[in-house]
C-alpha cells in the first residue's frame, strides 16, 4: 500500500513526483559534473544545422521499429504455437530456430538475411527486409517468454477449460490465453525496448536510421558527443511511452489470484 | 442411471491409478457415491466417468450406452456433464458471472443475454448475491465452490460429478457445499460424487464404489454397504474414519 494511513492518496502522489525530481536533478548533476571534469568544450551549431535530417532519422527508427514490433509479436506467437504443436518435425524445426537465432549475434543475421538470403531471392528493399530480420530476431525471444507464461498456468485450469466443453482453441482463446498475457507482459515490454534500440544496428544494411544519421551529423561539423545527447532522447521518446503502454495494459489485465 | 465398468485400466506413468476396476450399478442409482482411501483411485474413476479422461484400456457403460474412446466424442459427452472439482478451479481472471455465463454462450450457444439472466439466477439460487462480479479471489473457499456448482449446474447437465468437493474445506463451508449437494440430490440431478464425507454420502447416496489399490472392492446399495460391509479394507476405512466422530 503507497502511503501510511495518515497520508490522503493526493499527499502520496506528491511525494512521489517530489522524489522523482530530486532524483532527476542528481543525475543530471552527476552527467553536467562528469562532462565539466573533463572540460568538455559544448559544439551544439553543427547539429543545430541538421536538425532536419536528424528528425528525418528519427521517423525512419519509428516507422522500422513500429514495423518490427508487429512483426516480432505475429512470429513470436506463431513460433511459440509450433514449439508445441502435436507435429515433430514442426516442432523441432520451431525450436531449433529459436535456439539459432538467440544464439548467433543480431548482426551476423542481418548481414546474411540481407547479402546472401534477400540478395538470393532477388529482394532489394533493405527497410522491409532489415524491418522483417529485426522483427524475427526478437521473437525468437518472444516465442520463450511467451511460452513461459504459458506453461506457468496450472494443470487444473486446462482441465476445468475441458471440463466445462471448451475445445483446444477455446480453451486457448479463453482461458489460457488471457491468464498468460498478464505474465507475459513484463518480459514482453523488455524485449519490445530492446528491439527499439537493436534497430540502430540496421545501419549495416545502409539504412539511414537515427544512429547512423547522428554520426554522419557528428563527422560533419567536426564535434565527438553532441548529437548523442540527443540520440539518447529521440530514443527515450520512442522507448518510454512503449513502456508507459504496457504499464496500462499491466495494471489492466492485472487481478489477484 | 446404470453404471457398469470392465476391467478398466488408467496408468500415469508406472503407477496405476485403475488397475482393472470391475463394477456394475444393479439399481437405477441416482447418486452414486465413490468412497475409499486417498490414492485408491476414486479421482482418476470420476475422471473417466465424465468423458475427462479415456482410459488405456477396458469398457465404460453409461445407461447401456458404451462412453467414447475418441476425442470428439468425449467432448460431445463432457459437454453434457458438469464437473466440480476439490480445488474448485474457478477461472482466476473471470467474475463469478462469467465463470457461468462464458461457458453457456462459447460452449452452448446462448445469446449474452440470456446466459447473464441464466448465470445470475444460478448464482442466486447458490446464494452469492451480491458476489456476481467478484473475482475467485476475492471470493471465500466455500464461496468459490458454490460458484463452482453454479458453473457446473448452469448447462443443465444430464450428470453432475463431485470430485471430493469439500476436501479443502472447513467444517463451516463444508456445510454450505454439502447442503446445496444435498438439496440438488433431493430435487432429481443425478450426481456421482467422490467423497470422504461418509456420514453425508450415508444419507444421499442410493449406491456405493467402495475403491482401494486401484481396483472396486465393493459395489452396493449404499445402506446395505454402511451396516454391513463385506471387504476387510472397507470395514478398515469405515471404522478409521468413524474413530473420531
Amino acid at each position: 500500500m503507497p502511503g501510511t494511513a495518515k497520508d490522503s492518496p493526493t499527499s502520496a502522489s506528491w511525494r512521489t513526483a517530489l522524489w522523482v525530481a530530486v532524483l532527476m536533478v542528481l543525475v543530471a548533476g552527476a552527467i553536467f559534473a562528469a562532462f565539466a571534469s573533463i572540460q568538455y568544450r559544448w559544439n551544439w551549431s553543427g547539429f543545430w544545422l541538421n536538425r532536419g535530417l536528424f528528425l528525418e532519422g528519427w521517423l525512419t527508427t519509428l516507422g522500422i521499429g513500429t514495423g518490427s514490433l508487429v512483426v516480432c509479436l505475429v512470429a513470436g506467437f506463431g513460433l511459440m504455437l509450433g514449439s508445441r504443436a502435436p507435429s515433430e518435425p514442426l516442432r523441432l524445426a520451431c525450436k531449433g530456430w529459436i535456439t539459432l537465432v538467440r544464439s548467433t549475434p543480431l548482426l551476423v543475421q542481418l548481414l546474411i538475411g540481407y547479402y546472401v538470403v534477400a540478395n538470393a531471392l532477388r529482394i532489394n528493399e533493405p527497410i522491409v527486409v532489415g524491418m522483417l530480420l529485426l522483427g524475427l530476431f526478437e521473437a525468437a525471444y518472444l516465442a520463450e517468454i511467451f511460452r513461459g507464461a504459458l506453461e506457468s498456468i496450472g494443470r487444473s485450469q486446462r482441465e476445468a477449460a475441458r471440463a466445462v466443453g471448451f475445445n483446444t482453441v477455446q480453451m486457448y482463446r479463453h482461458v489460457l490465453i488471457p491468464q498468460a498475457v498478464r505474465r507475459a507482459l513484463p518480459g514482453t515490454t523488455g524485449e519490445l525496448v530492446s528491439l527499439i534500440k537493436n534497430s540502430s544496428l540496421l545501419s549495416v544494411l545502409g539504412i539511414e536510421e537515427v544512429t547512423q544519421i547522428t554520426r554522419l551529423i557528428n563527422s560533419r561539423s567536426y564535434t565527438a558527443l553532441e548529437g548523442f545527447i540527443p540520440l539518447a532522447l529521440a530514443y527515450l521518446a520512442i522507448t518510454l511511452p512503449l513502456t508507459w503502454l504496457a504499464q496500462g495494459l499491466e495494471r489492466r489485465f492485472a487481478y489477484e489470484t | 442411471m446404470k453404471l457398469e465398468a470392465q476391467s478398466v485400466v488408467q496408468a500415469f506413468g508406472t503407477q496405476r491409478a485403475l488397475d482393472g476396476a470391475t463394477f456394475r450399478t444393479e439399481t437405477d442409482a441416482r447418486v452414486v457415491a465413490l468412497l475409499g482411501p486417498s490414492g485408491g483411485g476414486k479421482s482418476t474413476l470420476l475422471r473417466v466417468l465424465g468423458c475427462l479422461l479415456v482410459p488405456q484400456s477396458g469398457r465404460v457403460q453409461m445407461d447401456g450406452e458404451e462412453l467414447p474412446h475418441d476425442e470428439t466424442g468425449a467432448l460431445a459427452a463432457r459437454r453434457t456433464n458438469g464437473f466440480v472439482f476439490q480445488g474448485y478451479n474457478l477461472f482466476p481472471h473471470l467474475t463469478a458471472l462469467e465463470n457461468v455465463a462464458l461457458p453457456l454462450r462459447v460452449v452452448h450457444g446462448v445469446a449474452p443475454e440470456q446466459a447473464e439472466a441464466r448465470a445470475r439466477e444460478m448464482l442466486n439460487r447458490l446464494g452469492l448475491i451480491g458476489h456476481e462480479h467478484k473475482r475467485p479471489a476475492e471470493l471465500s473457499g466455500g464461496q468459490q465452490q458454490r460458484a463452482a456448482i453454479a458453473r457446473a449446474l448452469a448447462p443443465k447437465p444430464r450428470l453432475l460429478l463431485l470430485d471430493e468437493p469439500t476436501s479443502a474445506l472447513d467444517p463451516v463451508m463444508t456445510g454450505e457445499v454439502l447442503d446445496v449437494v444435498r438439496e440438488l440430490a433431493e430435487n432429481g440431478q443425478q450426481i456421482v460424487l467422490a467423497t470422504h464425507e461418509v456420514s453425508f454420502a450415508k444419507r444421499v447416496a442410493d449406491w456405493v464404489i467402495f475403491l482401494a489399490q486401484g481396483r472396486v472392492q465393493e459395489s452396493c446399495v449404499a445402506a446395505e454397504f454402511f451396516e454391513s460391509p463385506k471387504t476387510e479394507l472397507a470395514r478398515q476405512y469405515l471404522e478409521g474414519l468413524a474413530r473420531y466422530r
